[in-house]
């Protein structure tokens, strides 16, 4: 996993059938990078559900989430639909799981991404990194302490 | 960790002096949530006297288009005094909360109704709900229903029998 202070690697991915996102486009404001297994997911407030549940508490702090896996950019409109997500999620797709890679987030035998989180600040570096152990959906809390960690150094 | 912890904003059932406080974040339309609730009610006749149980709203509004307004209706009934009494009859109905669903149920509580409805419009109650998942989301809730046990959060099996035990356990020590 990438090292906190590290500039975070740019990619260019679909995030829907028509778009492409960079992550340049979001120079200025806070990225929330959140690399997980695989769409569909069988539980309740499974973690792309929560996080779309809490957009209005990352605003706060102006910070936009990201998803990320290796499913494809069609499977990800399905899923998005199906769950009425409001954010974006990018397929990491051909080749497949490169962006999980250069975050050293890959999981080889599963041929998916970990369930890691990167906060990168305006400049584009990262600033906190979570990587959740198997199966367990690390929540939102992490993510908000950090933010609001960031809001406390800016201020000082 | 729970935070904040257990406050009189919250509603309770049990003693104020039991050993064991078990807090549950639901979501009224959460059919997992629903299958708690059985084995909670169950738990809290085997524990009675030394459990405290404390339920706190975590509506996942997108998911479940009708979990916030339901969650209101509880707030609006604990005006009333009938908080419990409404979160069970929603428990026991989870397909059928709409509006006038709600309204139905508390008529069949003998609420009054016309503060009810005033209540179910009131700005506070939807803010009492908010506040309640945004302490969920700050104490690491991550799905529905997340539990805590005396302020730490349970990540293990809550089915009645494991849970129990778990319960027991800490009430021994």
């Amino acid at each position: 996993m990438l090292a906190i202070g590290t500039k975070a690697p740019d990619f260019e991915l679909n995030s829907t059938p028509d778009q492409q996102l960079k992550l340049s486009d979001f120079r200025g404001k806070r990225i929330i990078l959140s690399f997980y297994p695989a769409d569909w997911s069988p539980v309740c407030g499974d973690q792309m559900s929560l996080y779309n549940e809490t957009l209005k508490l990352f605003q706060k702090y102006k910070a936009q989430i990201l998803g990320i896996s290796v499913d494809s950019k069609w499977c990800h409109m399905a899923f998005a639909e199906s769950r009425k997500l409001h954010f974006p999620l990018l397929a990491d797709f051909e080749p497949k799981g490169a962006m999980a890679k250069n975050y050293e987030v890959y999981h080889e035998q599963e041929g998916q991404a970990q369930r890691a989180l990167f906060v990168i600040d305006e400049e584009g570096i990262i600033q906190w990194s979570y990587l959740s152990p198997d199966g367990i959906n690390p929540g939102a809390d992490g993510i908000l302490g950090a933010l609001e960690e960031l809001d406390n150094k800016n201020q000082s | 960790m729970l935070k904040p912890s257990i406050n009189n904003r919250d509603n309770i059932s049990g003693p104020d002096n039991a050993i064991i406080t078990l807090v549950e974040y639901g979501d009224y339309e959460c059919p997992h949530c629903g299958r708690a609730h059985g084995i909670i009610k169950n738990i809290q006749v085997q524990m009675e006297g030394i459990l405290r149980f404390v339920f706190r709203n975590f509506p996942l509004q997108e998911s479940h288009p009708n979990a916030f307004m339901a969650a209101v209706a509880t707030e609006a009934a604990a005006r009333q005094k009938a908080f419990w009494p409404m979160h069970n009859v929603i428990f026991e109905n989870q397909e059928r909360l709409s509006h006038d669903d709600l309204e139905a149920y508390a008529g069949k509580l003998k609420l009054n109704l016309k503060t009810f409805d005033i209540d179910m419009k009131d700005e506070a109650l939807k803010e009492k709900v908010e506040a309640d998942f945004e302490s969920g989301v700050m104490s690491g809730v991550n799905g529905t229903p997340t539990f805590f046990i005396n302020g730490t959060r349970y990540d293990g099996n809550w089915e009645e029998i494991e849970l129990l035990k778990v319960l027991n356990k800490m009430a021994q020590k």
